[in-house]
C-alpha cells in the first residue's frame, strides 16, 4: 500500500497497481492480436477475385472525417483523466460524454462506410480481400463498441459514487483502453486506405 | 435438423457411450443431491476464487481429460494394432485421431500444467492468492465450458475430424460439411480466452506479488518457467484467437480467408496456426521444465546447479520458440533460403534445451539422492526426453525432413517430447505437492507400480513407431497391408499402449486408496524441501501464510529452516485481507458455453439471445464492488496453533 501524495488517486491501492500493470498486458495482448489481423490482411490484400480493390470503395472524405472523430475523442478523453486528476467530477464526466459522442460519431461514419462497401459489391463474402479489409475493421469497430458501452457503465459508477480509488482506476485503464484503438486506428489509415488509395 | 442428424447415431459404440454418459450424469446428480451436497459444491468449489481450489479443480479436470484422450489413444492402437483391422472405419478413426490430439495438448496438458501452477506458484513466492482471483476463476470456467462443449460433439452433432491442426482446405466447409470442425474453431477460442486471461493473471502475480526481499534471482525456478510462460501465452494466444475467428467466419459466414477458390489462401492458415502452435509446445513444457527442476534439487538434497543459466535457457527457450513454426511445414512450397533459415533457428533451441539437461545433471552429481516416485519420474524423463529431443534435431533438417515429414517417426518423436516432458512433470508434480494440496501422501508402493508400468509401456508403445515411420508408415493411417511387414512392430505397440493405461489406472487407484487410508500426519515439510510452499501448513490454509514471509536468499526455506528461524511470533499477526467468493465466473462462463454451442449449430437467432447473458454477466461484473473480508486474529491463531508448535 504506496500512499505519498504525489502518487495519483488511481495508483493508491496495491490493487489498482495491478489491475493498471494487468491491463497493460492486456493491451500488450492486443498488440499482438491486430497485428496478425493487419499480417493477414497484407497477405490477401491483392486476393481480389476479380471483385473491388481497395481503390475501388475507398472514400477519402469519409475516413477524414471518421479520423478526425477517433483523434479528437483521444484528446477529450485525455482531457478527462486531467480532469480526474484535479478531482474534477463535472469535467471528468462532461469530457468522457464528449469521447462517448464522438466515438458514436465515428461508429456511426464507420457503419455508413460499410453500408458504402457493399452497395459497390464488396461484402465479406466476395473475396480474400474483403473477407480480411471487414474483419480488420469489424474488429477495431467492434472494439470501439465495447468501449462506448463500458464507458457508459463506468459513468454510471462515477455519478453514483464520485472519483474514488476505484473508479479512477477504471476510468483510468478506460482511456488506456480508448487511446488504444486511436493507435490502432492511425495504423488502419495509413497502412489500409491511404496504402490502398495510392498503391 | 432432424433429430437423428442431432445425436450421432449409427455406431454402436457411441451408443453406448451416450448411454453410459446419459446414466452417469443421472448418477452423479443423484448421489450428489442425496448427500445433500449442492451447497457444499457451490460455496466450496463453484464459487470460489481460492487459486488451491481453482488449481485442484483443474487438475480433476485434466485428470479426466487424460482418461478420455487416453481412450482415444488406445482405440488408436487397437485399429492399428494389426493389418486390415475393423475395429474403427477411416471416418471414425479420423475423429478420434482428432479428438485425441486436442485434447490431450489443450484439455489434458494445458488444465494440468495449470492446475499446478494455480497452487504452487502463489504459495512459492508467499503471495495470498493471484493478482486477479475473479478471472482465476473465470479462466477456469470458460476451460472448463470449452472442454465440455468439445467433448460432447461426439455424441452430438459429430466430431472434428481434420486433425487436431486441422489443415485448410480440408478442414473448410467444402470438404468437411458437419458441424463437428464449428466445435473445433468455437470450443478453442473459449478456452483460449481463459488461457489469455491465466497469463496475463501470473506475469501480474509474479511481478507484484512477491514476498519482500524476493528479486528476480532469488525466485523458485518453478516461478521463473511459469513467468516466462506467461509471457509466451500472452504473446502466442491472440494469434490462434484470430486464426479460429477467420475459421469460424469460413465456415459459419462464406467468407474465404483460406479457401482455395476467391482468392483465399490455406497457407495463411498453416502459418497462422503454428505461429501459435509451436510457441503452445514450450507453454506446456517449460513449466514442466520448472517442476522437474524443484523436484530433483528437493531429492538430490542440493541446490539446483546453475540456477542463472536456467533462468537464461528458459528465456531463450522462450524467445527461439517464436521463430521456428515453419518447420511444421518444410515441405510445402517455402523457398531453400527460407528452409535453411528456419533449420538453423530450429537447431539453435538444441542449445539453451542441452544446457539444461546437463545442469539437472550436475544437481544429481554428488547429491544424497532419494529415490521417491516424484523423484523417479524426473529420473526417467531426462533419457526418454533426450531421445525426443535429438530426433528433433532430426527433423529439424530440413533437407532430411523430406523423408520424415508426416510419417510415424514424427509422431514418435512428439510424443517422446511431449510425455516425458509433460506427462512425466505433472506425475512428478502431483506426487510432490500432494500433501500440500490434501494434506496427505500418495502411496509411494503404488506409486512405483504406476511409474514402472507408465515409463515401460510408454517406451514400449512409442520406440515401434520410430521404426515404421523411417520404413514409410505415414501418420494417420487407419489401416494398412499385411505385406508392410509392420504388424509385428504396431502389434508390440498396442502391448505398450496397455501396459500404459494400467500405469494410468494404477494412478487412480492409488488416488483412491491415499483419501482412504494414508497418513494425515505429513507435516508441513514431508520432503525436506527447498522453497515456500513447505513454510506454512499441509494442506495449505485458505489464507495461505498467516505472516507474509521475508526473503534474502534463493531456497531461503531451506537455509531458514536450517538455523531454526522459521518461527511465528504472535505478535506479527495482523488480520489477513481475502477476496470474496463470486458467482459471475461461473454464470458467465456457463453463458459462454450456451453461446458456443448455438453457433456450433449455427442457430444464429438463439446465439444472439443467449448472448444476452454475457452482457448480464459483464454488467454484473463492472457494478460489483465486493471489498473481500478480513480473517481476525483470532483465527489465523487457532489455525496456526493446530500444526505449529513454534508459535511464540
Amino acid at each position: 500500500m504506496t500512499s505519498h501524495t504525489t502518487t495519483p488517486l488511481e495508483y493508491k491501492t496495491q490493487q489498482s497497481q495491478m489491475n493498471i500493470l494487468g491491463f497493460w498486458i492486456f493491451l500488450g495482448a492486443e498488440i499482438v492480436l491486430f497485428s496478425t489481423l493487419f499480417a493477414s490482411y497484407f497477405v490477401l490484400e491483392h486476393n481480389i477475385a476479380g471483385g473491388p480493390a481497395g481503390g475501388d470503395i475507398f472514400v477519402l472524405k469519409d475516413v477524414l472525417i471518421e479520423t478526425f472523430l477517433l483523434l479528437t475523442s483521444s484528446f477529450t478523453s485525455g482531457l478527462a483523466i486531467h480532469a480526474m486528476r484535479n478531482h474534477d467530477k463535472k469535467g471528468l464526466l462532461i469530457w468522457m460524454i464528449a469521447t462517448l459522442l464522438l466515438g458514436a460519431g465515428f461508429l456511426y461514419m464507420e457503419i455508413n462506410e460499410f453500408l458504402h462497401f457493399i452497395h459497390e459489391g464488396a461484402t465479406i463474402q466476395t473475396s480474400g480481400f474483403t473477407a480480411a479489409l471487414f474483419t480488420l475493421l469489424g474488429t477495431h469497430g467492434a472494439h470501439v463498441t465495447f468501449g462506448i458501452v463500458w464507458i457508459s457503465l463506468l459513468l454510471v459508477q462515477l455519478v453514483r459514487r464520485g472519483i474514488t480509488e476505484k473508479t479512477s482506476s477504471k476510468l483510468f485503464i478506460a482511456s488506456l483502453y480508448w487511446h488504444f484503438l486511436d493507435v490502432v486506428w492511425i495504423f488502419i489509415f495509413t497502412f489500409v486506405y491511404l496504402k490502398g488509395m495510392v498503391m | 435438423m432432424s433429430l437423428d442428424e442431432f445425436f450421432v447415431t449409427g455406431d454402436p459404440m457411441i451408443f453406448a457411450s451416450q448411454i453410459a454418459i446419459g446414466l452417469t450424469m443421472v448418477g452423479l446428480i443423484a448421489l450428489i443431491t442425496y448427500l445433500k451436497r449442492w451447497k457444499w459444491l457451490w460455496s466450496e468449489w463453484f464459487t470460489t476464487v481460492d487459486h488451491k481450489k481453482i488449481g485442484i479443480m483443474y487438475i480433476l479436470a485434466g485428470v479426466l481429460m487424460f482418461f478420455r484422450g487416453g481412450v482415444d489413444g488406445l482405440l488408436m492402437k487397437a485399429q492399428t494394432s494389426r493389418p486390415e483391422m475393423g475395429i474403427l472405419d477411416a471416418q471414425h478413426y479420423d475423429e478420434i485421431f482428432t479428438t485425441h490430439g486436442v485434447i490431450m495438448i489443450l484439455f489434458m496438458a494445458m488444465p494440468l500444467l495449470i492446475g499446478i501452477m494455480n497452487v504452487v506458484v502463489p504459495l512459492q513466492i508467499g503471495a495470498r492468492d493471484v493478482a486477479f482471483p475473479k478471472l482465476n476463476a473465470l479462466s477456469f470456467w470458460l476451460f472448463f465450458v470449452a472442454a465440455m462443449l468439445f467433448n460432447i460433439s461426439f455424441v452430438i452433432g459429430g466430431s472434428p475430424d481434420a486433425g487436431w491442426t486441422s489443415y485448410f482446405p480440408l478442414a473448410g466447409k467444402e470438404f468437411t460439411p458437419g458441424v463437428g470442425n464449428n466445435y473445433y474453431a468455437i470450443s478453442l477460442q473459449i478456452a483460449g480466452i481463459g488461457t489469455l486471461a491465466t497469463g496475463i493473471n501470473f506475469v501480474v502475480t509474479i511481478i507484484k506479488m512477491r514476498a519482500p526481499g524476493m528479486s528476480w534471482m532469488k525466485m523458485p525456478i518453478f516461478v521463473w518457467t511459469t513467468f516466462i510462460t506467461s509471457i509466451i501465452i500472452v504473446a502466442a494466444f491472440p494469434i490462434f484467437t484470430v486464426a479460429l475467428l477467420y475459421m469460424t467466419l469460413d465456415r459459419l459466414f462464406g467468407t474465404h480467408f483460406f479457401t482455395v477458390a476467391a482468392g483465399g489462401d490455406p497457407m495463411l492458415w498453416l502459418n497462422l496456426f503454428w505461429l501459435w502452435g509451436h510457441p503452445e509446445v514450450y507453454i506446456v513444457v517449460l513449466p514442466a521444465f520448472g517442476m522437474f527442476s524443484e523436484v530433483i534439487a528437493t531429492f538430490a538434497r542440493k541446490n539446483l546447479y546453475g540456477y542463472k543459466s536456467m533462468v537464461y535457457a528458459v528465456a531463450g527457450i522462450a524467445f527461439l520458440s517464436m521463430l521456428v513454426w515453419v518447420h511444421h511445414f518444410y515441405t510445402m512450397g517455402n523457398s531453400a533460403t527460407v528452409n535453411s533459415i528456419f533449420s538453423l533457428t530450429t537447431m539453435m533451441i538444441a542449445i539453451p534445451t542441452g544446457v539444461k539437461i546437463f545442469n539437472w545433471l550436475f544437481t544429481l552429481r554428488k547429491g544424497r539422492i532419494e529415490f521417491s516416485t516424484s523423484m523417479l519420474w524426473a529420473l526417467a524423463f531426462i533419457p526418454c526426453f533426450t531421445i525426443g529431443g535429438v530426433t528433433g534435431v532430426m527433423l529439424a533438417m530440413a533437407a532430411a525432413d523430406y523423408q520424415y515429414h508426416n510419417t510415424m517417426f514424427l509422431v514418435a518423436h512428439f510424443h517422446y517430447v511431449l510425455i516425458p516432458g509433460v506427462v512425466f512433470a505433472v506425475f512428478a508434480g502431483l506426487y510432490y505437492w500432494w500433501p500440500k494440496m490434501f494434506g496427505f501422501k500418495l502411496n509411494e508402493k503404488i506409486g512405483k507400480w504406476h511409474f514402472w508400468l507408465f515409463v515401460i509401456g510408454f517406451n514400449l508403445t512409442f520406440m515401434p513407431m520410430f521404426f515404421v515411420g523411417l520404413d514409410g508408415m505415414s501418420r494417420r493411417m487407419y489401416t494398412y497391408a499385411e505385406s508392410t511387414g509392420w504388424g509385428a512392430w504396431l502389434g508390440f505397440s498396442a502391448v505398450g499402449s496397455l501396459i500404459m493405461a494400467a500405469g494410468f489406472a494404477a494412478l487412480v487407484y492409488n488416488i483412491y486408496w491415499s483419501f482412504r487410508y494414508a497418513s494425515r500426519k505429513v507435516g508441513n515439510d514431508p520432503w525436506n524441501a527447498r522453497t515456500l510452499e513447505w513454510a506454512t501448513a499441509s494442506p495449505a490454509p485458505h489464507y495461505n501464510f498467516a505472516k507474509v514471509p521475508e526473503v534474502d536468499r534463493l531456497d531461503d526455506f531451506w537455509y531458514k529452516k536450517k538455523k531454526g528461524e522459521t518461527g511465528l511470533k504472535k505478535s506479527d499477526l495482523k488480520p489477513v485481507h481475502m477476496p470474496s467468493n463470486s458467482w459471475t465466473p461461473i454464470v458467465l462462463a456457463a453463458a459462454f458455453g450456451v453461446v458456443g454451442f448455438f453457433l456450433v449449430f449455427e442457430w444464429f437467432t438463439l446465439a444472439i439471445i443467449a448472448s444476452v447473458g454475457i452482457v448480464v454477466g459483464l454488467v454484473a461484473n463492472t457494478f460489483d464492488y465486493d471489498d473481500g473480508y478480513h480473517i481476525p486474529v483470532d483465527e489465523l491463531e487457532e489455525e496456526e496453533r493446530e500444526w505449529r508448535g513454534d508459535l511464540k
